[in-house]
């Protein structure tokens, strides 16, 4: 019973040490590369370059050959950033169903092309009126009644405005989804609801991932919240041609859709802005600009020129 | 040897008087070997138990993608089942409480039937929550993390007490039964010999005791009545807490509690006419009972119609835009051969038929209560999945099949599992326990002998 104990105790410091060794590389994120630490050491060191441009060696044995979906995120999804109130206008008067956003949000999130946060609708209010185009994320309601019903606290509302989602905790019971008006949340069924091919993961330049995909649990649009707290807009609205999406803090009233910067009050009271089902007292964080200038005859094909 | 006795104390004297059980009793109701089809029927439910415990683990292996459920419909059956079971459990407390609390007399045979399916039916209506959930490895983080805001909070609350109190209500009228197998089958198994032993609880016939239990069920009746109408109001209100079409309505409460009255009286009806022929039981379950059980199934499908007309007709009235949607996908839609074949062979024609005195001897009754209860299951299907296939902002650029919602193997072999578990059950108990209590027998015999 002696040697297992020396051997226990042996890898224990083998691991810490390693550990101890990528700690100090500052390289958080790539506890993801280590395969099994009990594989037998082999002697020969291999150079890593750290997110942050520090070169560590590690010996080969710990380096798992296959490439890690993405980078572990340091971020604590149930703290919102600071002094912020996070909201969203979408002009529907610029949206011509470029399906950008929906793209874009596809690789933010490390999702496979068909699946994304982020709908773009074809609304018809009255047989009469013209179609116009509706892009929908979550609206991270003040009122949400997904969180409202959530068993467990896997969801919740964070200081900054966002819906949160806690997929280490989700029981996956789908009440959330059911609960939500508009169908902003997706389930992962099955792991083909997220898995990428290496060579798609590839094509995607690693970042810091918003979230994680767990099996079993619950995801939504996030706000991108990686980028949010380092004062960039979320990628829906870097990406679009149109210039559909504002992103800005209720705080400071200001908004921006990466061209034009404006004054969130303002636009709301000059362009009439309002929120989706208002009357369902949801309280939703995105504001639609009416769709004025609608395309006459309406044309189903996706446009990107302005 | 003891000779199987029961102890009354005389109203009028004070006095204890002991009663010797009828030997007819005893032989018509201790609990017999199974028989060839009985045999046959285990090993029935036993198989289709097994493929659906193989389903579960491919689900298990590969998660929820295993059933059609998906973004938009994403509940499925596992959910109208388990609100079918919930509703069926009411029996229980249908029979042993609100028949004993308005003082029926006909109710002694039918007790012990009804609250075993209550038992078993609740039993699974748990198990197949768990099943329903993506990651059931999790449930713990229900007492964990648990928050008291959630319906689905108040479900476990209440159904983990109901579920008590209805075992209670098996378990303490079977004591004195379980002396009587103690004293009796002597030549049972040794398992079978310590089991009715241990459960006994020492069992000695005392006035005492039967004071106890006299009194204990009185409170256990009076307790499960509020409980009962608490576990399918909160059921249904993990639906009309929503928003969603269909089921954002105030009618909902009463709908469900009516429904599933009206489902568990079907329920107990079949089945006790399926114990009465198998084991002979002719005397005591008479064709009476079933013209009473008749009469109590108009009586509680008209309630039931009540809602129905409430909950269709009135918002079919309006036919509000997406609520109009969903409502003609089940008047003239996609799902209107399920809708009126439920309405009308689950709900008009068993109250017509069952208004005549012929409809109510026990064949008819029998088949009418199958039918009834197969529209129930089905019902619940009606209210869990065009609802989620009517959201408010239509569903676009999705596959075809998320269009419609077809149950995949998988889903029906492990809802059929849990049917035959609960039959299982039900089963396993007649085979160690007197189906009818002989000791209220014996004592109901007494009380018109004097």
């Amino acid at each position: 019973m002696e040697i297992p104990k020396n051997a226990t105790r042996r890898k224990f410091l083998k691991t810490g040490l390693v550990a101890g060794a990528l700690v100090a590389g500052g390289t958080l994120g790539a506890s993801e590369l280590i395969s099994a630490i009990d594989s037998k050491p082999t002697g020969n060191k291999i150079k890593l370059l750290s997110p942050d441009g520090k070169i560590v060696e590690v010996d080969a044995s710990v380096i798992s050959p296959s490439v890690a979906g993405f980078l572990v995120s340091n971020h604590n999804v149930r703290q919102g950033v600071p002094g912020k109130k996070f909201v969203m206008v979408i002009d529907l008067s610029k949206c011509k169903n470029a399906r950008k956003c929906h793209k874009a949000c596809s690789k933010m999130h490390y999702l496979p092309e068909n699946r994304s946060y982020i709908k773009v609708n074809k609304m018809q209010d009255s047989p009469e009126a013209s179609p116009y185009w509706m892009p929908t994320p979550c609206f991270h309601c003040d009122n949400p009644p997904c969180v409202k019903v959530c068993p467990v606290g896997a969801t919740f509302k964070l200081s900054d405005g966002i819906v949160g989602i806690d997929n280490a905790r989700c029981i996956g019971c789908r009440f959330c989804m059911v609960a939500c008006p508009y169908n902003a949340r997706v389930f992962n069924w099955g792991e083909e609801m997220f898995h990428l091919s290496p060579e798609e993961k590839n094509a995607i330049k690693p970042h810091e991932a918003c979230g994680s995909h767990v099996v079993g649990t619950v995801e939504k649009c996030d706000f991108c919240p990686q980028k949010t707290g380092d004062n960039k807009l979320p990628d829906c609205v870097e990406a679009c041609p149109n210039g559909v999406f504002y992103f800005g803090d209720e705080v400071e009233d200001v908004i921006s859709n990466g061209d034009e910067t404006l004054q969130l009050s303002k636009v709301l009271r000059d362009k009439a802005g309002y929120r989706f089902m208002e009357d369902l007292g949801t309280k939703p964080r995105v504001y639609y600009l009416p769709p004025v200038d609608r395309q006459f005859p309406f044309t189903e094909t996706k446009q990107t020129s302005k | 040897m003891n000779t199987a006795t029961i102890t009354s104390i005389n109203e009028e004297t004070g006095a204890v008087e002991r009663h010797k059980i009828p030997q007819v009793l005893l032989d018509d109701l201790l609990p017999k070997r199974l028989t060839t089809s009985g045999k046959l029927w285990m090993y029935f439910l036993l198989t289709v138990m097994a493929i659906g415990a193989y389903a579960y683990f491919t689900q298990l292996k590969n998660g929820l993608v295993v059933t059609d459920m998906r973004d938009y419909a994403s509940w499925g059956i596992y959910i109208s089942n388990f609100v079918f079971f919930v509703a069926i459990s009411l029996v229980g407390s249908l029979i042993s409480a609100v028949l004993k609390l308005t003082d029926v007399k006909w109710r002694t045979p039918l007790v012990r039937i009804s609250e075993i399916i209550a038992v078993a039916s609740i039993t699974f209506a748990a198990l197949i929550i768990i099943v329903d959930m993506g990651r059931p490895d999790r449930f713990w983080h229900l007492f964990v993390y648990g928050r008291i805001q959630s319906p689905i909070m108040w479900d476990v609350i209440v159904i983990t007490t109901y579920f008590t109190i209805s075992i209670l209500l098996l378990y303490i009228p079977l004591l004195p039964d379980l002396a009587i197998c103690r004293d009796k089958l002597t030549g049972a198994a040794k398992w079978k010999r310590w089991c009715y032993k241990f459960f006994a609880l020492n069992w000695k016939n005392t006035p005492r005791q039967y004071k106890i239990v006299n009194d204990s069920i009185k409170v256990l009746a009076v307790l499960i009545i509020p409980l009962a109408l608490s576990i399918h109001t909160v059921t249904s209100w993990l639906f009309a807490t929503t928003f969603r079409v269909g089921w954002d309505s105030s009618n909902f409460g009463p709908y469900f509690v009516a429904g599933a009255f009206m489902a568990g009286a079907a329920a107990v009806t079949a089945i006790m006419y399926v114990v009465r022929e198998h084991y002979n039981l002719q005397k005591y379950i008479t064709d009476k009972h079933f013209d009473h059980m008749g009469k109590l199934l108009v009586l509680l499908s008209l309630i039931y119609l009540y809602f129905n007309v409430n909950e269709y007709l009135v918002p079919g009235y309006k036919m509000k835009e997406v609520e109009g949607d969903q409502l003609k996908s089940l008047f003239t839609g996609n799902y209107a051969p399920m809708f009126w074949s439920v309405q009308i062979l689950g709900l008009a024609i068993p109250v017509i038929i069952l208004l005549f005195k012929k409809g109510r001897r026990p064949i008819p009754i029998f088949i009418i209560s199958i039918v009834v209860v197969i529209g129930a299951w089905f019902k619940r299907l009606l209210i869990v999945t065009p609802t989620l296939l009517h959201p408010f902002i239509p569903m676009q650029n999705v596959p075809e099949s998320w269009h419609h919602y077809v149950p995949t193997w998988q889903e029906w072999a492990i809802t059929s599992a849990s049917l035959a578990g609960v039959f299982f059950i039900i089963q396993i108990f007649i085979r160690l326990f007197p189906v009818i209590s002989i000791w209220e027998m014996a004592e109901e015999t007494e009380t018109e002998a004097k």
